[in-house]
């Protein structure tokens, strides 16, 4: 359970994510900052997707396919259909969920780097594919998606339409860090739950696991369907706040910063993944300024950084304990 | 029908090379080199420097597309992989570094040959034609040089005491240390041999399709597709590997013409379904 430590280190990431970031952005007038947190937010989300296959022992380079499927979902039942944008979002990663299901039932019994190949170019065939199918309308994209509408439950508005707001940008903002709260609670239960110390022991040797009688086939699929229903729900998100998709809005390189966000973030930590999406994203538009030697700078700090913290960012912590 | 399968055999030897460099990294040290198609990139660029702008021979720019990267490969696994694998707790880690270093080399290439697609002047003039089959001399000396290059490499592994050393080290890396191998030279070795090879492929075909920067990850997605279908980590299975890529492509290219782009659509699809039924490919070992 939650000791006094926890509580209190809680209460302050929920006073920054909903208090003082706002206000800080508020009182310095920075208003574009809120763009870059909500993505921030929605990519973490999709990170840690990944993280939780990387838990079971998977290399997951596949996120991307699902951010892709969660965000023309969203679309196509917005602009062809009329549904609402609050229930395209359920739906989105529902049926991500379901295609992992489907997908993930003879490709999770490959390991290591076939794995982790075979979900490369599930992205990639994601991208094909919403470039060769009718309903997708091809390079174009879908353009001009209307932002998301009122919410009301028995009459009473729990969320005002985002078209009527001042400025959607903080709408969408309070928006990706609740998404991301809920995620992160449940990422930290799921881990420290029995399934998710079951999980551990796949990730160390499955046929030990499975001889004392884990059911692995249906546990590795539970967690690749939690893996994807995150990375739909993301994807829709970030269609909604940019308003467009593309076939090339989620591509092979961002499968790659997913991944990358895991490892950057550390792999035995379950905020790992928020934590290296905030430090990859803001590091790389931080360095916009340096013009062309931005791409050069980030990948010789990447480089440094892995042969100095090769376990990832957030086992400064342990080091720093340790003395 | 010869010209697709005559345009499936020169793509076929081209993909080879490239999949056998990176299954040889990957057999010594189960690192999945993210950074070989921008170390093909460099050894094109390479080449079009010294045979495109300063006017050598050709041989002579191939060669030192070879040994640069050579020496390039060599230092990366002395400095960052051994580093890396030797401190870090999972295996896995090895891949955002490798993906580190891929970022790395595309900035470094961008920044000294700019983004232009770059072309180098025809190492050989006139066109084949003849049996049915159209191919440009140009193509066939360098499927041939490609062909001659795999083989130079399997008997150089096959008969030598550094191949040797390295085929046990990919069998057994325990047990190759036991019986006397110098793991840490041999895997330096492969490692560099395995970035020479990419740096000897981009010299070669930057003399027929040209070089551009952007081209390294398209590049690295096809060779972990031919180690895939062959088997990581096993050099039959690249040289297969690449061969039945050559030879899917070119012929999808010709059957599925009239549907639009959708050959690689086809091809990555019977790929999943045939790792789902076959998951380490056709000789691949059960450890992938």
């Amino acid at each position: 359970m939650l000791n006094n430590k926890k509580t209190l280190a809680l209460a302050v990431f929920l006073l920054a994510v909903f208090v003082i970031v706002p206000y800080l952005i508020g009182t310095t007038g920075r208003k574009d900052f809120y763009y870059t947190l909500t993505s921030v937010a929605l990519l973490s989300i999709a990170s840690a997707g990944v993280w939780l296959t990387f838990f079971i022992g998977r290399i997951n380079i596949g996120q991307g396919a699902y951010a892709l499927m969660g965000g023309y979902v969203s679309a196509v039942l917005v602009m062809s259909y009329g549904w609402s944008f609050w229930w395209t979002l359920p739906v989105a990663g529902i049926l991500c969920a379901l295609a992992s299901i489907l997908i993930g039932f003879p490709i999770l019994r490959l390991r290591g780097v076939y794995f982790a190949m075979v979900t490369l170019v599930l992205t990639e065939v994601t991208r094909l594919l919403a470039l060769a199918l009718p309903i997708t309308s091809g390079a174009k994209g879908i353009t001009s998606i209307p932002l998301p509408g009122a919410l009301s439950i028995f009459g009473i508005t729990i969320i005002p339409d985002f078209a009527t707001m001042e400025n959607p940008r903080i709408a969408f903002y309070y928006l990706a860090a609740v998404l991301m709260v809920l995620c992160f609670a449940g990422m930290y239960r799921l881990v420290n739950s029995r399934i998710g110390h079951i999980c551990m022991s796949l990730q160390q040797n499955e046929e030990l696991a499975s001889s004392i009688g884990v059911n692995i086939a249906a546990l590795r699929v539970i967690a690749y369907a939690i893996s994807s229903f995150l990375g739909g729900i993301s994807g829709a998100v970030f269609v909604a706040a940019t308003q467009s998709v593309y076939p090339s809005s989620f591509t092979v390189t961002d499968s790659v910063n997913f991944m990358l966000n895991c490892f950057l973030g550390g792999l035995g930590y379950v905020f790992g993944p928020m934590m290296g999406t905030l430090v990859l994203y803001f590091g790389w538009n931080l360095l916009f300024e340096t013009g062309k030697f931005q791409l050069l700078i980030y990948s010789t700090l990447m480089i440094v950084l892995m042969l100095v913290l090769p376990n990832g960012l957030m086992s400064l912590r342990s080091l720093w304990k340790k003395g | 029908m010869e010209q697709v399968i005559a345009n499936g055999l020169y793509l076929g030897a081209q993909y080879a090379l490239i999949a056998l460099g990176l299954t040889l990294i990957f057999g010594l040290m189960n690192v999945l080199n993210f950074a070989h198609g921008q170390m093909y990139v460099l050894g094109g660029f390479i080449t079009y420097a010294v045979y495109g702008q300063l006017g050598l021979p050709f041989p002579l720019a191939v060669f030192a597309s070879g040994v640069t990267l050579f020496v390039i490969g060599g230092l990366m696994e002395r400095y960052l992989f051994r580093t890396v694998i030797k401190r870090s707790h999972r295996e896995e880690s090895t891949m955002l570094l490798a993906a580190a270093t891929a970022f790395f080399f595309d900035a470094v290439i961008l920044l000294i040959f700019g983004e232009k697609q770059r072309g180098v002047p025809k190492i050989v003039k006139g066109v084949f034609n003849d049996f049915g089959v159209i191919l440009p001399y140009d193509r066939i000396l360098v499927g041939i040089l490609a062909g001659l290059c795999i083989i130079a490499f399997i008997l150089a592994l096959k008969y030598t005491k550094p191949g040797r050393a390295m085929r046990a080290l990919a069998q057994d890396r325990v047990a190759a240390q036991l019986m006397g191998v110098q793991v840490e030279r041999y895997t330096m070795l492969g490692f560099a041999l395995g970035a020479m090879l990419a740096g000897v492929t981009g010299g070669l075909l930057a003399s027929i399709t040209g070089i551009n920067a952007g081209i390294g990850g398209p590049i690295s997605i096809k060779a972990f597709t031919m180690i895939m279908i062959g088997g990581a980590g096993v050099v039959g299975g690249a040289i297969a590997g690449g061969f039945i890529l050559g030879m899917m492509e070119s012929v999808g290219l010709t059957v599925l013409r009239e549907y639009g782009d959708v050959t690689y659509l086809v091809i990555f699809a019977t790929l999943m379904i045939f790792l789902s039924i076959r998951p380490n490919g056709l000789m691949g070992k059960p450890w992938g």
